[in-house]
């Protein structure tokens, strides 16, 4: 799409910002209370009253130009880059008008750079309700800038925001904000002249952020550095007093302007409810009561629409066999492609759930207390309170998990959250742990209230959280950080959620895992399709004539021969072969190859496990009937032995290696994008093995 | 007297900082020499906690709070 403008929306967090883009490209986005949640840059259009269209990017809330975290880093490139196709000729500042103080430092960092600014004055309403009075006319002309208050939950003024945009300059009018010259007037100039630079403050930011800035050459970065080094520049003093002077720039100008009662109504509103939320033992009794009522709605909500999908794609690989010609294509299509669609698809249900819960949590403001409350808890392992929610989050999915440590500002508790959150039992590892629970713990009540198997199951939940926490005390140990670890965040007063906004969360992020996982969870099954039906040599024309000769068709039914041909010809497959050559490293955690070609299969995906068993134990019925894979595991038999093969000591063994081991491809695609570097996923993936086949074998060893 | 001494409820006015990294960070979010913070509440667990300044809640750590001098009043 063309525009014929581009406008940037810059503001703190919890402003509102991403609502107001909401409102202005009528494309929704994710959005959230928990300060830093719009990560990605992303882009919509308006359409402006005098008929031109206007591109508006949103950039990630940040507090000031200078960077705590990787997305805030974005907001002064994007600004700062002139030679960009993405530099805006229109920089929309957001800010909250309760708190107006706060807001206005970013404002006058960005003001200074000399863009074309407006101000967009939020939350007007909350703002009146708490008896705060702004003399708009005279901010704005103290400024120089048009300010516009609108407020965008209610949809108001958000019109005379558009036809502010339509009538923007083309050159920046703002006001000088402070004398940034006089902060380091050496530096300033020898980088002005150097550079060619012509506006104080953006030299000034060049001097801070060189190092990270992308459009600088080496050269010019080198340069620079000399130049610091030659002046004397301490980047953290200038910084200091480049804050103490916009202070006191914008405390004149909020006196002017600005009449703001002793108490505001809201924050006493929000004390009541957290003195409830985050009380010290109501509080943490409603965190995990709120927990429980999570999983029990991902489980029992999701059940449905998945039971859907799957015999939807159980129906369409029945039809495409029916409809189709039989050959290796057909089979491509219909066992590798549909099946890994399949696969991924049935996920969408748990995914949405989830994120409807955490962005309501996010929205409401409740994420952030309960990253308050458990800080303390969660840094003694080397993690962070912001490390929570990707680990409840782990409890349905890594991928999107994986995505949202973004918002922890320090590398090391960021790198440690990223390590461990696969270790939490995710959802794809359900269907293992129910199948082999079903096999080998007795369905019975104890205590009279409980359910064994279902006390299994927490119990496996419970030792995956209790794994990730050990891990993470362990990474603490290792990794090695300069970066000094800090915790200053804002708790955003409560809100009621978006319901539009929680709907579009559920699915922006379908949607993304949808194409970040699906690619590699399709590819892989192509691979493992390719694998399970092609053999080395001429095995399979051996088998299909060994089953075509009289003996057989005589004895058998067609599709008892079927089941035969198909687990013979596994058996013998590159799959099976595989199964085979890994037998002697898998038997001494209680594994025959059969659960070696299972184990393989699994690396692309955890569920693959069950169809894998239905598959080899050659279940006709489809690979979602689990009640006769259970069957058929039940009665599976030793051949040398004539003893079960899957005991309790097998079961469980096998549990604990799924509990442990890196078997998701996605996951390992996610951790090297969000790393950006194959290191971390190599080190994940080894250190997940290692552990899984210890625990294994000691499980295995122990109960056998 | 430092930040990380008040109890619930307390104020005090900002002297100084211990800490010119923190000082840094802490300034931006509007913790300047001169403000009033009142302590609002102390975690569950006695750390963090949340302090109202510049007019909304903020929450640091009882490190980060010791490293904020307050005047004597």
């Amino acid at each position: 799409m063309k525009a014929d403008i581009r406008v940037a929306l810059v503001g703190n967090p919890n402003t509102g910002k991403s609502t107001l883009f909401n409102v202005l490209t009528g494309l929704n986005q994710k959005i959230g209370n928990f300060p830093g949640v719009t990560v990605d840059k992303k882009v919509g259009y308006a359409q402006l009253p005098d008929g031109r269209t206007a591109e508006i990017v949103d950039l990630p809330g940040t507090y000031s130009l200078y960077p705590k975290s990787q997305d805030e880093s974005i907001v002064f490139s994007v600004l700062a880059d002139r030679s960009s196709a993405l530099v805006p000729d229109l920089v929309v500042v957001i800010l909250d008008a309760t708190n107006l103080k706060r807001n206005l430092l970013l404002y006058s960092q960005v003001a200074d750079l000399k863009i074309p600014v407006i101000i967009a004055l939020n939350m007007m309403d909350m703002a009146n309700k708490a008896g705060i009075t702004i003399d708009i006319n005279a901010l704005a002309g103290q400024l120089g800038v048009p300010v516009i208050p609108i407020s965008a939950r209610k949809l108001e003024g958000v019109d005379k925001l558009k036809q502010a945009i339509s009538f923007a300059n083309k050159i920046a009018l703002q006001q000088n904000s402070i004398d940034v010259r006089s902060i380091a007037p050496d530096v300033v100039d020898s980088i002005s002249i150097e550079l060619n630079i012509d506006n104080p403050y953006f030299a000034l930011q060049l001097a801070h952020q060189h190092e990270h800035l992308k459009f600088l050459t080496p050269e010019q970065s080198n340069r620079i550095e000399q130049l610091k080094l030659e002046h004397g520049f301490h980047s953290q003093k200038a910084q200091g007093a480049e804050t103490l002077a916009r202070y006191a720039f914008i405390n004149e100008l909020l006196y002017d302007t600005v009449k703001t009662p002793a108490t505001a109504h809201d924050e006493t509103f929000s004390n009541k409810i957290d003195r409830v939320l985050t009380h010290k033992i109501f509080g943490f009794i409603i965190f995990f009561a709120i927990l429980l009522f999570m999983f029990q709605a991902i489980f029992s909500w999701a059940s449905y629409p998945m039971d859907l999908i799957e015999s939807f794609f159980m129906w369409a690989q029945d039809s495409l066999n029916n409809a189709l010609p039989a050959g290796p294509l057909t089979s491509l299509l219909v066992d590798g492609v549909v099946a890994g669609l399949s696969g991924v698809l049935v996920f969408i249900p748990q995914i949405a759930i989830l994120f409807a819960f955490i962005s309501v949590l996010e929205d409401t403001g409740y994420m952030s207390r309960v990253t308050f409350m458990m800080d303390k808890l969660m840094r003694k392992v080397g993690l962070n309170g912001k490390s929570v929610v990707p680990l409840i989050g782990g409890f349905a999915c890594a991928v999107p998990s994986i995505m949202s440590t973004r918002t922890i500002e320090n590398w090391k508790d960021r790198m440690i959250t990223i390590m461990v959150t696969p270790l939490v039992a995710c959802s794809a590892r359900l269907p293992v742990y129910t199948l082999l629970i079903a096999l080998v713990v007795p369905n019975q009540r104890v205590w009279g209230i409980f359910n064994l198997q279902g006390l299994a199951l927490t119990g496996m939940y419970v030792f995956s959280l209790l794994s990730a926490i050990i891990v993470a005390w362990v990474f603490k140990m290792i990794l090695k950080s300069r970066e000094r670890g800090y915790f200053i965040m804002e708790l955003p007063v409560y809100r009621m959620p978006r319901w539009s906004n929680v709907a579009f969360s559920m699915y922006d992020r379908s949607k993304s895992f949808v194409f970040e996982a699906g690619k590699v969870i399709i590819a892989v099954s192509i691979i493992l399709w390719v694998m399970a039906s092609y053999g080395p040599g001429d095995r399979f024309e051996q088998i299909e004539q060994k089953y075509a000769r009289t003996e057989y068709t005589f004895n058998f039914s067609p599709d008892e021969l079927k089941t035969l041909t198909a687990t013979e010809k596994l058996e013998n497959s590159y799959a099976g072969v595989l199964g085979h050559f890994i037998e002697p490293a898998i038997r001494p955690l209680g594994y025959d190859w059969k659960i070696g070609i299972a184990l393989i299969t699994s690396f692309a995906a955890r569920e693959v496990f069950v169809g894998t068993m239905a598959t080899i134990y050659s279940v006709s019925g489809g690979d979602g009937d689990t009640a006769s894979v259970l069957q058929k595991m039940r009665d599976a038999k030793n051949p040398k032995t004539k003893k079960p093969v899957f005991t309790v000591a097998v079961a469980f063994s096998l549990m604990m290696f799924y509990a442990f081991a890196m078997q998701c491809a996605s996951t390992v695609a996610i951790v090297y994008r969000e790393t950006k570097s194959w290191r971390w996923p190599a080190i994940q993936f080894a250190y997940m093995t290692v552990l899984a086949y210890v625990v294994s074998f000691i499980t295995y060893q122990w109960l056998k | 007297m430092k930040l990380s001494q008040l109890e619930v409820g307390q104020k005090g006015i900002v002297k100084e900082f211990t800490d010119m990294e923190m000082s840094v960070k802490l300034m931006e979010m509007g913790c300047l020499p001169g403000e009033e913070i009142r302590v609002d509440r102390i975690a569950p667990l006695g750390d963090p906690i949340a302090i109202r300044v510049s007019g909304y809640q903020l929450s640091l750590r009882k490190f980060e709070a010791s490293t904020i001098i307050l005047h004597k009043n």
